[in-house]
């Protein structure tokens, strides 16, 4: 069996930005916030901490300075370490190197950090899935089979419009992958890529080697829907709660899920906690006549309104005679006097003056970008 | 190990029983009990410490020490995980001279003197963890060098008919002080000690080893340290605090202290950024409001799930409050559950407890016709009241009923 403090763990940060572009407008998907105290990364982030993993590298490509700010010296994950801990790995690392076109070269822009780490294994994990995942059992696969490569997948529904994000696999009774979709324009049930993938640090150097020099960019064309008979090519099936956070209304299903009573209590698993970056806010103040129903509420918040089928974000002030409902409001946003704020997501720091009221509808939430003055 | 001196060391007393807390001390020392729904009392003189730029804290501890040394660990949720400097627990210990407890809040400084003598600095501060307040240090630290001082005594103004609780300053207009009085029967001033004190550190190293040296004394500040000094001709100075105060040394005061959370007139804002009380973070989800709660006035932490009625509560890290059940006027600490139809009131619930369904803690003032027999119930911490148990007004219970 594996050790996992001989696994290093790469974190892609920046990577399905394009079906999140009006929440990854000024950030890196892996800082975009989530169940009201969170931000993507800490999911990974957490899965690894808590599998045992003690060295993880974070591939950057732009717009990570909120997720800088967020992540810090890793402490809050534990991973303030003097050997392995937490680094951040930004573009241009290297001469030649530059920004990525896809996860092979960002590979090649670490190449250094991997090679210099003394893992034997490296799990890769994207910031886009919501899980509380323990990664061992799949190193332990992984280990096992003997597999080249080892893809996590999950089973589930997908429209048509979902299932173009995805990598998608037929897996046979052995486990091993025969035939792979990269973004194929299909619906129905089918075995979706979450984007985790599981190889010996040795192999994953020469691939990374091999793919410079024959040009190849994106793992999930070039290696695994092309070289899928090359190469061992293992699938491990993930049969716990997960979401895939591939456009907006995924992303809003995803924070209502968290309000799911059991879904909460496997994610936030107290025994393997979801770690954060902390704030040192005071808990959250109900005032006269608030009426919160059905909500998930973190710290700083004031509440004097109604609050119904909500996540409020730490800092969120509704005032009094404000309703909000069935929406997501992020950090520090105020929803003045009588305002209402319905069916809709606000980013940070806005404001809903007096009186106005934002009505989306469930299936379509209206969005309020960062900072606006409604 | 080559230490880079400091102007200024925190000296803070944390050893102390608190035993007017009766069951909220039985397992912890008072500066680790519980307040306002994220912290413990330590958090404020820490954080103070902090903000007002000082990174060099000692803290005494003796009684009951566990949870306060777990919960202080390596001082990283203050910022005080420093290369130079940063916070140190300081027990009793053995010396090649023999053991000795700490006798008295000024004998535990002497026996840490080598402690402060190491960063070399021209100023110390004193404090316990008694207090819920936030005061910038550095401000009573400028005021003592401006007055040239050798020692500093925070004071408030407080009611006359209070001071005979507290340790009483007379001093001039000019603050200078002339006259200490330990809890005086008759008082001369309203001028009460805070218990923090800034002393330069020459001055006080000779009065604490003059006081150990006399060996009919108590080793006590109140009692001989500031006496003596006076007695002195050292130049004493009172730094006059208007800001929000509260001992919590009491039930009464504790709950009350809590109470003023809720209370926008109470001059104490947790939610300044400009200084923030920090505090070592549960790791919970945010906190979750049920269908059918009724949550108002309170103050609720993370990781609680709330499916019954609260009102003028403050709600600790990971409380459950279960449906039917109903919380008012309490301090509910962490991880305690009150189960389906309890009810909760005027209470104390310590943390890790659970209220069995049906069962009743506290009751209100109102409905009591002996008001010398009413006051809030406390439930220590880990007890298990079962269902439909029944806990009056000013209970006091540490086991299992």
């Amino acid at each position: 069996m594996a050790s996992m403090a001989n696994v290093l763990g790469l974190i892609f940060a920046n990577m399905h930005e394009a079906n999140l572009p009006e929440l990854t407008k000024g950030r890196a998907m892996a800082s975009v916030p989530f169940g009201a105290r969170y931000r993507l990364i800490d999911f990974p982030l957490s899965n690894m901490v808590n599998s045992g993993i003690t060295q993880v590298g974070i591939i950057t490509k732009q717009n990570y300075y909120s997720l800088m700010n967020h992540l810090g010296m890793g402490s809050e994950w534990d991973l303030a370490r003097k050997t392995g801990g937490l680094h951040i790995l930004p573009p241009y690392r290297s001469e030649g190197s530059g920004i990525y076109r896809g996860r092979l070269e960002a590979l090649a822009g670490a190449a250094e950090f991997i090679r210099e780490s003394d893992a034997e294994y490296v799990v890769m994990a994207d910031a886009n899935v919501i899980a509380n995942m323990d990664l061992k059992p799949m190193v332990d696969f992984h280990e096992k089979s003997g597999a080249d490569i080892t893809c996590v997948y999950g089973r589930g529904v997908y429209n048509t419009e979902r299932a173009m994000t995805k990598t998608v696999f037929s897996v046979d009774e052995d486990n091993k992958i025969y035939d792979v979709l990269a973004r194929p324009a299909i619906s129905g049930e089918m075995n979706v890529g979450l984007d985790v993938f599981v190889m010996k640090r040795r192999f994953l150097e020469d691939l990374i080697r091999e793919s410079e020099c024959r040009g190849l960019y994106s793992f999930e064309t070039d290696i695994l829907l092309h070289k899928l008979h090359d190469y061992k090519i293992m699938g491990y099936k993930y049969e716990n709660y997960f979401e895939i956070i591939d456009n907006m209304k995924t992303y809003y299903k995803a924070n209502a899920d968290m309000m799911n009573r059991d879904i909460c209590h496997e994610v936030f698993n107290l025994e393997r906690p979801i770690y954060t970056k902390v704030r040192d806010v005071a808990p959250a103040k109900y005032g006269i006549d608030a009426d919160v129903k059905g909500s998930l509420i973190a710290d700083g918040c004031i509440i004097e309104g109604t609050v119904e089928n909500s996540v409020l974000f730490r800092g969120v002030v509704v005032q009094k005679g404000a309703v909000v409902k069935n929406s997501i409001v992020m950090q520090d946003t105020v929803i003045e006097e009588k305002a209402s704020f319905i069916d809709a997501i606000s980013d940070r720091s806005v404001t809903l003056s007096k009186n106005r009221v934002i009505t989306g509808s469930a299936d379509y939430p209206i969005f309020i970008s960062k900072g606006a003055n409604v | 190990m080559n230490h880079i001196k400091k102007e200024c060391v925190a000296m803070l007393l944390a050893g102390g029983q608190g035993s007017r807390l009766y069951a909220l001390t039985q397992d912890m020392a008072k500066p680790a009990v519980p307040y306002g729904g994220k912290y413990r009392i330590i958090d404020f003189p820490l954080s103070n410490c902090v903000n007002s730029g000082i990174d060099t804290v000692g803290v005494l501890t003796q009684y009951q020490p566990l949870v306060l040394n777990e919960y202080i660990g390596n001082g990283q949720p203050w910022g005080l995980d420093t290369a130079h400097g940063g916070v140190h627990v300081l027990p009793p210990y053995e010396s090649a001279a023999g053991k000795a407890w700490y006798s008295g809040t000024a004998n535990a400084i002497y026996q840490n003197i080598g402690f402060v003598d190491r960063y070399n600095p021209e100023y110390v501060v004193i404090l316990s963890g008694d207090h819920i307040y936030k005061m910038d240090y550095s401000k009573m630290l400028d005021f003592h060098k401006e007055q040239n001082a050798d020692a500093t005594i925070a004071v408030l103004e407080v009611p006359w008919e209070e001071a005979p609780r507290f340790g009483i300053m007379s001093a001039n207009p000019d603050g200078t002080i002339y006259e200490f009085a330990e809890k005086p029967a008759e008082p001369k001033s309203n001028l009460a000690s805070m218990g923090i004190y800034v002393f330069t550190w020459s001055k006080l190293r000779k009065h604490l080893i003059d006081n150990e040296n006399d060996e009919g004394a108590t080793k006590d500040f109140g009692k001989n340290i500031i006496p003596m000094m006076l007695a002195n001709n050292e130049k004493m100075v009172a730094y006059h605090f208007d800001g929000y105060w509260k001992d919590v040394g009491t039930i009464d005061s504790l709950w009350e202290a809590n109470m003023d959370v809720l209370d926008p007139n109470v001059p104490l804002d947790l939610l300044d950024d400009s200084w923030k009380i920090y505090s070592r973070n549960p790791v919970m989800p945010p906190h979750y409001t049920g269908e059918n709660s009724k949550i108002e006035n309170s103050m609720v932490a993370e990781g609680c799930e709330i499916y019954g009625t609260v009102d003028f509560s403050v709600l600790f890290a990971g409380v459950v409050i279960e449906e039917g059940a109903v919380v008012t006027d309490s301090i509910i600490m962490p991880g305690s559950v009150i189960k389906k139809g309890a009810v909760v009131e005027y209470a104390i619930v310590g943390e890790n407890c659970v209220i069995g369904e049906g069962a009743h803690i506290g009751d209100r003032p109102e409905r009591i016709e002996d008001k010398s027999s009413w006051g809030v119930a406390v439930i220590g911490h880990n007890v298990n009241v079962s269902a439909n148990a029944v806990a009056a007004p000013k209970a006091m219970i540490s086991q299992d009923i």
